[in-house]
């Protein structure tokens, strides 16, 4: 995952040098392959599989719903995770693992009500309805939201780690209970009618949704490695912004530093 | 260590009792939203005596809210933090004072609330062991989720828009259930009223154990 | 968004290409994001910070 310069390397390596973007051969490798399986994706979701019996067409909204909801879930859990060992290791790879994991959770989420929402109209009339699943995640997400806003709005570099990761744990009770007790709320007003959202898949139908998760899985990791990067990269700005202001407050007391050339902000 | 629960709580109390906030800022703006609430529906159609297990604990969530911001806030004076992080007072301890002072707030103004929709909505208040027992779980469950989330939004400038974002989403089950439990208390049929006072009494468990586990780390932050 | 997609005959289309255009293309707006912050905050760091190792 990293491409650090390395003074051993032969003249022929074309990358000697870190780049200025996060790429790298592992994402390009990956980047690939997500591409390819989208491509797949796209076939089987939209050509290849056929309509099915009850739903028609509109069960092609769940090779994207199902496969962008789950990773709506692996996206805090993975937040919840990271959040745990950054508690015990302290290591700021963790820190930049939670936040980067946070966000694609926040933009999975909001993925999940949009074709949840979409795929309500048709079927049952209205864009909301306040179905166990959708309301389930819209709390969730206004809880992965809130854990982006508290990271934001800490001025000090440590001590927004230490609140943000606790809320990261908090999401792992929070998710269990919400899910339990609104799917427990809704039950009382929704009979069997309500999971139309799980027909029997079988044959392309299943081809498609295993398909979409793939793709979604690889899209997901593509997308975790450079969000990880740039929090990564973030930390090394602050650290470097800290750094300088440290350096001119040297300087300003005159006593001798070691400190490297401020970088230009 | 429950000696320095009660020392806590009986600080966080007699802060309370010198400064009035609840009985005079907290308590007149929960009557005031019940008051809106009729305004808003319409008390001849009975929309608002049906609606009242909700929107009573609604109004105690919002209470709630501004009970914990209030208990966090009293920390915030100069060198609070630091005494009580320095004083040897088990980081829990201190959790489970602060919140047993919401606690008792939150009890006094929900015997007022009870007495209030009684009156106002002419509720049909009936079930009061089960009514009681609502209130007990629903309130540590309130006080303790809402003293953790108030330490950790502690210092922050945007504290008092915060906290009520990761708050009230976190207590979305208690309300849930606290108002199928009423429902099933004032009478409403097909509903297993002890089994969501049940629920309720978990969350409460469990944010009690989060917190105090927790707010240890909180205090060094 | 109403318009019929005619792609093998389907019935609620509008629906389905809704679904499928607006998660490829939320996902999409959010890939370019990354990568743009990715190389803006690359530039501001020496080489040696650059990556986790």
């Amino acid at each position: 995952m990293s491409d650090v310069s390395d003074p051993t390397e032969t003249e022929a390596e074309a990358e000697a040098e870190v780049p200025a973007h996060t790429g790298s051969r592992a994402t390009q490798v990956l980047g690939l392959a997500a591409l390819a399986a989208l491509a797949l994706w796209v076939l089987y979701g939209l050509v290849w599989s056929p309509p099915d019996r009850e739903m028609g067409d509109l069960v092609r909204l769940l090779y994207v719903h199902v496969p962008v909801a789950i990773l709506f879930y692996a996206g805090a859990g993975l937040t919840t995770f990271a959040s745990l060992m950054w508690l015990r290791r302290r290591s700021p790879g963790w820190d930049a693992l939670a936040v980067a994991a946070a966000e694609l959770g926040v933009v999975f989420g909001a993925l999940t009500l949009l074709t949840g929402s979409i795929w309500g109209k048709p079927t049952w009339n209205t864009f909301w309805t306040w179905d166990a699943r959708l309301t389930s995640t819209a709390l969730l997400e206004v809880l992965l939201i809130g854990y982006l806003a508290v990271r934001r709005v800490d001025p000090s570099p440590s001590g927004g780690s230490t609140r943000a990761s606790i809320l990261g744990l908090l999401l792992f009770p929070n998710v269990i209970i919400v899910h339990f007790s609104v799917d427990w709320w809704r039950s009382l007003h929704q009979k069997a009618t309500v999971t139309r959202l799980d027909p029997t898949i079988e044959g392309d139908m299943l081809v498609a949704l295993m398909v979409g998760m793939a793709a979604g899985g690889l899209v997901f990791a593509w997308l975790l490695i450079h969000r990880f990067r740039v929090a990564w990269l973030e930390q090394q700005v602050e650290r470097h912004d800290l750094d300088a202001a440290v350096a001119a407050r040297r300087a300003e007391g005159q006593l001798s530093t070691n400190e490297p050339e401020a970088q230009p902000a | 260590m429950w000696r320095d629960v009660a020392l806590v709580a009986g600080r966080d109390l007699r802060i309370e009792l010198r400064s009035r906030v609840a009985t005079n800022q907290v308590a007149p703006f929960a009557l005031l939203v019940l008051i809106l609430f009729a305004f808003a529906l319409d008390p001849d159609t009975g929309v608002l005596e049906s609606a009242t297990p909700g929107l009573y604990w609604i109004v105690v969530l919002f209470s709630g809210t501004l009970a914990v911001s209030r208990s966090g806030s009293v920390d915030e004076a100069d060198g609070v933090r630091d005494a009580l992080r320095l004083s040897g007072l088990a980081p829990a301890a201190v959790f489970l004072g602060k919140a047993a002072a919401v606690v008792a707030q939150l009890l006094v103004l929900e015997l007022v609330l009870v007495g209030a929709v009684g009156v106002l909505y002419d509720a049909p208040l009936a079930g009061f062991p089960l009514m009681t027992a609502t209130c007990l779980a629903a309130t540590v469950a309130i006080a303790a989720t809402g003293v953790l989330y108030s330490g950790l939004v502690a210092g922050l400038r945007v504290r008092d828009t915060l906290l009520p974002l990761l708050l009230l989403p976190v207590l979305a089950p208690v309300l849930i259930g606290a108002t199928r439990a009423f429902e099933d208390a004032f009478g409403a049929d097909g509903i297993r009223g002890w089994e969501w006072c049940g629920l309720v009494v978990l969350f409460a468990v469990v944010y009690v154990v989060a917190g105090c586990l927790a707010y240890g780390a909180l205090l060094e932050g | 968004m109403s318009a019929v997609v005619h792609v093998v005959a389907m019935s609620d289309g509008g629906y389905v290409a809704a679904g499928w255009v607006g998660a490829v293309g939320l996902v999409g707006a959010y890939v370019l994001v990354t990568l743009r912050r990715g190389r803006r905050l690359s530039r501001r760091v020496p080489e040696g910070d650059r990556r986790w190792s």
